[in-house]
């Protein structure tokens, strides 16, 4: 990621060393003019739909526009508090925090496994590969018509094949203690043969001395695991833990197509909740807010962790 | 890129012979089965006659009569042609503006000098970590400030600029030796015709593997085209297909949902099947990079 120069500012050589340092700007401003020329079209929609936007979110949740065409009111953080007021902004922040954990580790961790059992390519890994990384491919709102019917009560393939052998038919995406589980199931579903590609990459990083060396020491598959391939795979843990969080707040499109954040906002996530706002009732001073506020954890979070992994690896 | 050569070729490492206990292989292959069944389910409902009733639905044991009946049922109830046309159209919009930005501003990068270079990088950085997707409420109202709701080119705009994208090709384009530029500066070519003669014809490669994540990602996209969208006939597929579910879950139609889904996941996975190796080396770029 280091911006290596490949040669010397061009300014620097043509630049007679008693001119003003105004000129000096001006000649190296004039220098960079085509650099500037090439970035200008990135940068007009960069500044437009991501620093602009950044702005705006944090203007509008200063002020209260409850309706399209209502006056705009200054209410200060008001916005801010009463979003950090309203039961279904915390259900939904505690729903959230529970879904991501719940889906980074089991997804994780079948992306391991995946990545072990199947880091030796041949035809029948290979077709192992395939199926484990399809769900990835299809849109979420596709994998939720799907699991509409898994799920259904008594009819669906769940019921018919296992519930069946429940002392109970559990009423997956109605009952409120078991709703949330049940779209993490999708999650899972869809995003742990993605990280397997990850690991996949990651254990062609293992060295192979030490791995031969450890062999010949008499190491077991259980000690070569722990004392060599988990500690050279850190960075991808890091990185697809990363990933993972970002998109236990980004995907909500089951969310959309099968519950509705219900039953009784037992599956509502903070963007569902943000669209709630802003889409349902009108209300872009709290759902700013709210935007404003996940995205201030957000990036704490990714610029702690690239932190931790740039220490990692500068470090000895 | 060496990484990731890997994955398809199977090179004398000790570590693939040594990790993996049977146990774990064992697991493996039985998740493997129980990741295939949705769409086993999904072929076999779509082939089932609606005349079987409910109670066979969840049946994974296929028909002994198959029918194309809810696939037909599908095509009428669902305007999937039209979703097809919306989706293809915001795809390819997308990807050729990309193409565009992304060469300039990754040559930029890649071989330029210039005042505020290391900020300007960071700017592009950050997109990377701002997640794009929680921006939909400042991005709704700048897109209807600008007249363009419930329009493809909405749906389009903020996609335009990539970072990914750009830090991709200024990758590609720093592997390309200098020696080949200086051979066309000395013939007179002009900034824009090395980048076009030189740089974009040798990173093929690297453009086709952003072509696959753009296009995939945004063929998948629903929560922001669901926000610009208001008319029925700009629909994406996703959009349809949700409203189409809706519409056909009312009425219990499984077969009907099973044959819609089918239809709007089929194309992108017969390309990945195609093109399986290229698919896959790609979506691990975009972790890498």
């Amino acid at each position: 990621m280091s911006l290596a120069e490949p040669a010397a500012l061009p300014v620097a050589t043509s630049a007679p060393p008693r001119r003003h340092a105004l000129g000096r700007l001006a000649a190296s401003l004039k220098a960079s003019l085509p650099a500037y020329l090439l970035l200008l079209p990135s940068l007009v929609f960069l500044a437009l739909f991501t620093y602009g936007a950044m702005g705006r979110v944090f203007v509008d949740a200063l002020y209260q526009r409850t309706t399209p065409k209502a006056p705009v009111r200054f209410v200060g953080l008001d916005n801010i508090s009463a979003v950090l007021a309203d039961p279904s902004f915390t259900g939904a922040v505690v729903n959230n925090l529970v879904y991501a954990v719940g889906t980074a580790i089991p997804s994780i961790g079948l992306a391991l496994l995946f990545a072990l059992a199947l880091s030796r390519t041949n035809a029948v890994t290979s077709a192992l590969r395939v199926a484990l990384f399809l769900p990835v491919l299809i849109p979420m709102v596709a994998a939720s018509a799907l699991f509409l019917f898994i799920f259904l009560p008594n009819v669906g393939l769940l019921d018919y094949y296992i519930g069946r052998l429940l002392p109970v038919l559990p009423n997956w995406l109605g009952d409120p203690d078991i709703a949330l589980y049940a779209i993490m199931i999708i999650t899972i579903w869809k995003n742990a043969g993605y990280y397997m590609l990850f690991f996949l990459a990651g254990l062609q990083a293992v060295p192979e001395d030490v791995m031969e060396a450890a062999h010949l020491d008499g190491a077991g598959p259980f000690m070569r695991l722990r004392y060599i391939i988990l500690p050279e795979l850190r960075p991808t843990f890091l990185f697809v833990t990363v990933i993972a969080t970002l998109n236990a707040v980004t995907q909500v499109d089951h969310v959309f197509v099968m519950t509705k954040g219900g039953p009784s906002n037992a599956t509502n996530l903070v963007l569902f909740y943000i669209y709630q706002q802003a889409v349902e009732h009108y209300d872009i001073g709290k759902a700013s807010a709210a935007t404003l506020l996940t995205l201030a954890a957000l990036m704490a979070l990714t610029a702690l962790s690239f932190r931790t992994l740039a220490n990692r690896e500068g470090g000895p | 890129m060496k990484l990731f050569k890997g994955l398809f070729e199977d090179a004398p490492l000790a570590t693939r012979r040594e990790i993996t206990p049977k146990l774990g292989f064992a697991l493996t292959v039985l998740f493997a089965i129980v990741w295939l069944i949705p769409f086993l389910w999904m072929v076999v409902a779509t082939l089932r006659p609606a005349s079987e009733g409910i109670n066979a639905m969840a049946e994974l044991m296929p028909s002994v009569k198959p029918t194309l009946d809810n696939i037909g049922d599908a095509w009428e109830i669902g305007d999937f042609p039209r979703y097809f046309l919306n989706t293809t159209f915001i795809c390819t919009g997308i990807l050729l503006v990309q193409f565009v930005t992304i060469t300039l501003a990754g040559f930029a990068f890649a071989r330029l000098a210039f005042a505020g270079k290391t900020l300007i990088f960071y700017l592009f950085l950050m997109q990377l970590m701002l997640v794009p997707v929680l921006l939909i409420v400042p991005n709704l109202r700048l897109v209807a400030q600008l007249g363009l709701y419930d329009t493809l080119t909405g749906v389009m705009m903020p996609f335009f600029a990539s970072a990914f994208g750009t830090f991709l090709m200024r990758q590609a384009f720093e592997a390309i030796p200098t020696e080949l530029e200086d051979a066309a500066l000395i013939d007179g070519a002009g900034l824009l015709q090395r980048i076009r003669h030189i740089y974009v014809p040798l990173s093929l490669p690297s453009f086709s593997a952003f072509a696959i994540i753009s296009v995939t990602s945004h063929w998948n996209d629903f929560l922001w085209p669901l926000m610009v969208i208001n008319s029925p006939d700009k629909r994406p597929l996703t959009v349809g297909l949700s409203v189409f579910t809706a519409t056909a879950e009312g009425t219990q139609a499984w077969g009907t949902i099973a044959a819609g889904t089918l239809m709007v996941i089929a194309p992108l996975l017969i390309t990945f099947l195609i093109f399986q190796k290229r698919f896959i080396s790609s979506f691990v770029t975009s972790g890498i990079k």
